[in-house]
């Protein structure tokens, strides 16, 4: 047996988009919306150095799915988006109590609210393993290759897709419209609070409301690609584009061609390696990354060092 | 001296800033203590004092920043939020990341954000005001620059055209002139007259005091506690700045000189 399947062009390149366009296809698009709809606030995280938040926020997603099913008893998917939700929300009101009231600073602040509130998840998971029931691999890795296999949502005789996806979906529309209608207080009070607050904007308002919006992004998006793999997609896509260019608008689409790239890359990786698509797409979106970071004409390595060969 | 300007007040001789009894504290130091004073309309006011004399404490505190241990603030006679449409701000420089991806135009456009409201986008007249405040402060080549390419007295002057374009009638600036070259520091001078010409109230941050004798109508001496408020010349002497600035020799020896070079 051998670990790498042998390569073939039809195999790994032509029948993603033909044959298997319902399974491969169907996953590189969920991917695809996970990593756009990560992409919009991951760039708004960047932009406020708060890219931590990312990490926070989606670790404390176990806990609150364990303490879900705990409460309910259910194992539905009602229950488990519900708790993730709450414990995203709250990891978030957490962090910001402990900063507003101590003297820990915010980075140290997330490092011990989310590491205390995902230890607490394994704990719970681990004592009522007889009633929490939960996989805990499911949580953290995703189960992508499921979601194809999901019987679709319904609109009268119209297929809608996976559930999963037509969620994806309706969040990735929900945040484009959010961007459109309040662009301008996002940019102000993430550039600077003071005058915002001076003009009468409501910046602590803004600033619940865009980790409600990550909060919402990490929960649709933890079943597709886990609650680990989410937080490379939160920040790729952002990063990336920050090398690429220094406007904001540009940063959000190439945001999205990045996720694009990623998911289409990420699909074709691994149907010829046969690994997870979610990790695929992860390190698909990682080389994207590096490629911007070396070859980028304004910010990369390679022009810079031809531009410093070039002049002496 | 002009006093138009409050004439579309409907308090009408309120002045544009009237403190009461202001203590603010950071974790229950206090840092300033009972400010008690009235600007009057139309003056260029120079707040002085040494470093950490609460300046910029006490204009976060004006504009709402800051919560007030005890008393309060109002603007054209009413609380600071609700006059907010009326006063312009201009933080220290060091306060934003410049490395953000805007351009000088975008964050000129942000003095309009308040008059712009929700959901909608800056017009054309937003931009021409913007454009016009930008050319003010000799910036205009520079709109669609991005701002971390800038040098410090350039981010210096977007920051006071984005001032210029919120249309203020009550203005704080902290430290406006921190990093400018001479030919510049002339210019904004102008231009900080130019508004209290119109009636306009402006309190500036100055930290140069030869020159905040020239420049200003009336100067804040400030210290924890206000030491004199008053017109400059009333209020610039060598006494009440060896009150303000303590037993610091090195600066008052250069008060006195600059006094007496004045005196001259
Ligand atoms: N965020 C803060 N937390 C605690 N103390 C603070 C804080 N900001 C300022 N202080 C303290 O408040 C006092 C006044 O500070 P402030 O910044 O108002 O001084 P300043 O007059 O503006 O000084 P400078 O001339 O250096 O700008 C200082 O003693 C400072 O240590
Ligand atoms: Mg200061």
């Amino acid at each position: 047996m051998t670990l790498v399947p042998d390569f073939s062009v039809q195999r790994v390149f032509v029948e993603p988009w033909t044959t298997e366009i319902g399974t491969h296809g169907m996953m590189a698009l969920v991917t695809f919306l996970v990593g756009a709809t990560c992409g919009l606030v991951g760039n708004f995280l960047i932009l406020r150095r708060m890219a931590l938040m990312g990490d926070a926020v989606s670790h404390s997603v176990l806990p609150g799915i364990a303490v879900a099913f705990l409460w309910t008893g259910s194992r539905g998917i009602g229950a488990m988006v519900l708790g993730a939700f709450v414990a995203a929300f709250a990891t978030h009101l957490l962090i910001e109590a402990i900063t507003r009231h101590s003297r820990v600073r915010p980075d140290a602040a997330i490092g011990i609210a989310f590491s205390t509130l995902f230890a607490l998840g394994v704990v719970l998971v681990a004592v009522f393993a007889d009633r929490v029931d939960l996989d805990q691999d499911c949580v953290l890795n995703g189960d992508l290759p499921m979601i194809p296999l999901e019987p679709p949502v319904r609109l009268g005789s119209l297929s809608l897709g996976p559930p999963p996806l037509v969620r994806l979906a309706g969040l990735m529309a929900a945040s484009v419209l959010l961007l459109v209608l309040f662009y301008k207080e996002l940019m102000l009070t993430s550039f600077d609070p003071g005058l915002a607050a001076g003009l009468g904007l409501p910046v602590r308002a803004v600033h619940h409301g865009l980790m409600l919006w990550l909060a919402l992004s990490v929960v649709a998006s933890f079943e597709a690609v886990g609650a680990i793999l989410v937080i490379a997609l939160l920040i790729l896509p952002g990063a990336t584009a920050a090398l690429l260019t220094e406007r904001m608008v540009p940063r959000l689409v190439l945001g999205t061609v990045h996720a694009a790239l990623s998911a289409v890359g990420g699909m074709h990786l691994s149907v010829a390696l046969d690994c997870s698509p979610a990790g695929a797409a992860v390190v698909a979106g990682a080389v994207w990354f590096t490629a911007a970071w070396l070859f980028s004409p304004t910010a990369g390595l390679v022009p810079r060092w031809w531009r410093a060969w070039r002049a002496t | 001296m002009t006093q138009a300007g409050a004439g579309s007040d409907p308090a009408g001789s309120a002045p544009p800033l009237e403190i009461h009894d202001l203590t603010v504290a950071y974790r229950n130091k206090p840092v300033l203590w009972g400010v008690d004073l009235a600007a009057p309309a139309g003056r260029l006011i120079g707040i002085v004092g040494p470093n950490g004399a609460g300046k910029s404490t006490l204009i976060k505190a004006c504009m709402g920043l800051l919560p007030c241990a005890s008393g309060w603030v109002k603007a054209f006679g009413r609380p600071v939020p609700e006059s907010l449409g009326r006063i312009g701000y201009v933080p220290q420089r060091e306060s934003v990341d410049w490395d953000f991806p805007v351009s000088v135009m975008d964050v000129v456009l942000m003095g309009r954000y308040g008059r712009i409201g929700l959901f909608r986008r800056p017009s054309a007249e937003d931009r021409r005001i913007a454009r016009d405040c930008l050319d003010q402060v000799q910036m205009l080549p520079f709109a669609d620059r991005q701002i971390s390419n800038l040098s410090g007295g350039q981010q210096q002057r977007v920051f006071l055209a984005r001032a210029l374009a919120q249309e203020s009638d009550l203005y704080f600036m902290d430290e406006p002139f921190a990093g400018v070259d001479a030919a510049t520091e002339a210019s904004i001078i102008a231009i900080l007259q130019g508004l209290r010409d119109r009636g306009k109230t402006l309190l500036v941050v100055h930290h140069d005091l030869p020159t905040a004798r020239d420049y200003f109508d009336w100067l804040l001496l400030l210290n924890l506690r206000v030491v004199a408020f008053g017109p400059t010349a009333e209020v610039f002497t060598p006494e009440l700045l060896q009150k303000t600035y303590g037993g610091r020799l090195t600066l008052l020896s250069e008060v006195a000189e600059a006094v007496q070079a004045k005196a001259r």
